[in-house]
């Protein structure tokens, strides 16, 4: 009996002892992972996710960062700026030091003044609006992708150039990340002049048919469509532009690469042009990094793997440069020093973009996405 | 004048298409007042088991006909049972509360569902097979009207009659009737109202599958969100055309669909819900009944 007594008391002893072995170890180094892990834009945002915690797991294995470990701290705003903005004080009273997110523009605007309130550094693999930079509002900002109007730019330049159209009818789903780059686009054809902009308009993402729209891009004349949005829209419309026998060009942004559009538009995504980022399967960390992806989910990685990859690349390069994560020390940091990254050698200019990153032009063509040279 | 047609044919769809399903929530709420919430996803329950049933048939080499009757009948079939439990679970026990329970319980039912099928399938878009073949006849009028409009629109016209004589003539729809007028009365005279409301409800969910097969078709995509915005929209036509009456879900949808369109078509297609939505106002302002309602006098 004393004997089991025994036993037993020397078990809750070494029980006891477990919590303050842990809290002997050095506080971990918080970074949050925010963005879309559910809902119909989860496939831009879990890779992010995927990326930052495969490259942590590997990260701590190898002994940390600063000797400290490096906890992430996931959460998920559904790509909703109402969701995002809770996400962020989340972020900030659970003790999130930088965040790696969020994915779409419109959440990462909501989100992005608390953080800046926090002193939170903020990097983005996909939040594109120009203004998140340009505006100068939010210097806690960056980003490892190039902006939307860059994306409008090449967009415009690429229908006029290589489409040779003359008569450019624009759409947009009016949301941030959407309208961003048809404003871009038209700008920059206004700017150029080659061809004209016979309509710009708004569509309801969601609705549940776009045939009157389509109807006024055939009755403008229009001899290629721009469109600014995301995949489920753009399947619609192009679908019904093929039910309504209008056989002219569509490009859009890189929210129409990825899987989305080749499942659900199927053949009828066929020839269907978007701008996206340039090919960065060159660089040798990339295919590293994608490598161990391979091995541990036995699958391509999707959206934004590679920048979302890059911005983890860069926080924790900043980190180890500044010796913590001190805002000043890290913008410093982030700001005069060239990193390796998944998406090539970058650094960040003065308002946050990264230089060094940039798109192409990409076309489907047998149900993938190829690079149009 | 052809680019008129176009809109027009363009209205003329979506019109339809918000008629089909208007039918279901007007049907409902004829007989028992209740604003089924949950309608918009039994057509999204609809449109999940026919494209699981497409895929399984497609797959056994069946042709595009058979499949999309084979589709929609076991989605038919599926949405009653979903009908009927919903009413069982989440209306009967309400059934003599204030009307404001069974509105709240309703769209409790619609977020239960919607996260029910995100879990239970996903939340990405799914590719639906057009399972609604192209006419050759009506390639001259292709840009104008296809075929899988002309399908939705037929069948909205046939189910709206068939509704009407099912309700004015068959035995149920009597008891249909008298449960709409006076439940206790119709109790009294030996009416089981509750298997009458159960079989409303059969109805209106088996109406909204065959919406669901349709417009998936149609639209070739579907995802867990889809009832929603058709659920408001439909309620819309049904409230425009006079809740609770049949063929004025129809004209209901008609004018919304009419509207939207031209709307898009020669202002903005940006601002299309806003004059929508505004006509919806203007109707409820000059007939707050809608347009084929009768002033209905609150029964003291």
């Amino acid at each position: 009996m004393t004997n089991r007594i025994k036993r037993w008391s020397s078990i809750a002893f070494a029980a006891l002892l477990l919590p303050s072995l842990v809290l002997a170890e050095k506080p971990p180094i918080v970074i949050g992972v925010a963005g879309s892990h559910s809902g119909d834009l989860a496939p831009y945002g879990i890779p992010t996710k995927e990326a930052a915690e495969m490259l942590t797991a590997d990260l701590n294995a190898k002994g940390g960062l600063l000797g400290r470990p490096v906890k992430l701290l996931v959460l998920d705003d559904q790509c909703k700026p109402e969701i995002a903005a809770n996400v962020a004080t989340a972020m900030v009273s659970q003790g999130a030091q930088a965040v790696i997110g969020h994915i779409c523009s419109g959440a990462t605007k909501a989100a992005l003044g608390i953080y800046k309130e926090a002193k939170i550094i903020a990097i983005s693999p996909s939040a594109t609006n120009p203004a998140l930079t340009m505006g100068g509002d939010y210097p806690n900002f960056y980003r490892t992708i190039a902006p939307d109007d860059k994306q409008g730019q090449m967009a415009a330049a690429f229908v006029t150039a290589k489409l040779a159209a003359n008569q450019v009818a624009i759409l947009h789903d009016k949301g941030d990340y959407g309208k961003g780059f048809a404003d871009a686009a038209r700008m920059a054809l206004e700017k150029d002049g080659k061809a004209k902009v016979v309509l710009f308009d708004g569509i309801t993402p969601g609705a549940m048919d776009y045939s009157a729209v389509i109807q006024k891009v055939r009755h403008a004349g229009a001899d290629a469509v721009i469109y600014g949005g995301y995949h489920p829209e753009a399947s619609k419309l192009v679908a019904q532009m093929k039910k309504k026998r209008i056989d002219i060009p569509f490009i859009g942004p890189d929210g129409l690469m990825g899987s989305g559009l080749l499942t659900i538009a199927g053949a009828n995504a066929e020839g269907v042009y978007a701008t996206g980022p340039m090919d960065v399967a060159r660089y040798p960390l990339n295919q590293q990094v994608r490598a161990a992806y391979q091995k541990k989910f036995g699958r391509e990685p999707g959206m934004f793997f590679d920048q979302g990859a890059a911005a983890w690349q860069t926080l924790v390069a900043a980190i180890q440069k500044a010796g913590g994560t001190d805002y000043a020390e890290l913008e410093r940091a982030l700001k005069g020093n060239l990193v390796e990254t998944s998406v090539g050698k970058i650094k960040f200019d003065a308002k946050g973009d990264a230089e060094g990153v940039g798109f192409a032009v990409y076309q489907v063509r047998g149900g993938k996405f190829v690079e149009v040279k | 004048m052809s680019y008129f047609l176009e809109l027009v044919g363009s209205g003329l769809t979506r019109g339809s298409i918000y008629a089909l399903i208007a039918l279901g929530y007007t049907m409902v709420y004829g007989i028992i007042q209740l604003i089924n919430f949950a309608h918009g996803e039994i057509y999204m329950l609809g449109a999940f088991i026919a494209l699981i049933v497409a895929g399984a048939l497609t797959i056994h080499g069946f042709s595009g006909w058979a499949i999309l009757l084979l589709a929609g009948l076991v989605a038919a079939v599926y949405a009653a049972a979903y009908g009927y439990t919903l009413e069982r679970i989440a209306y009967r026990p309400l059934r003599n509360a204030p009307r404001l329970s069974p509105l709240i319980s309703a769209i409790g039912m619609s977020l239960f569902l919607q996260n029910y099928v995100m879990l239970a399938q996903t939340p990405d878009f799914l590719p639906f097979p057009a399972l609604i073949p192209e006419f050759a006849f009506m390639e001259p009028v292709a840009h104008i009207i296809g075929s899988a409009e002309v399908l939705i629109l037929a069948t909205s016209a046939v189910l709206m009659i068939a509704l009407t004589v099912l309700i004015k003539y068959s035995r149920i729809g009597k008891a249909m009737r008298a449960t709409q007028q006076d439940m206790a009365m119709a109790r009294l005279v030996g009416i089981d109202v509750d298997r009458v409301i159960s079989f409303t409800f059969v109805v209106g969910s088996v109406l909204a599958a065959i919406g669901g097969v349709l417009v998936g078709s149609y639209l070739g995509q579907i995802n867990f969100t889809i009832g929603f915005m058709a659920g408001i929209k439909a309620f819309t036509a049904a409230v425009l055309g006079g809740i609770g009456n049949i063929p004025g879900a129809v004209l209901g949808g008609l004018v919304l669909g009419l509207t939207e369109a031209l709307a898009a078509g020669y202002v903005s297609s940006a601002y299309e819900d806003v004059f929508a939505f505004g006509v919806l106002v203007l109707i409820l302002i000059l007939r707050p009944s809608g347009l084929l309602g009768r002033a209905v006098r609150e029964k003291v």
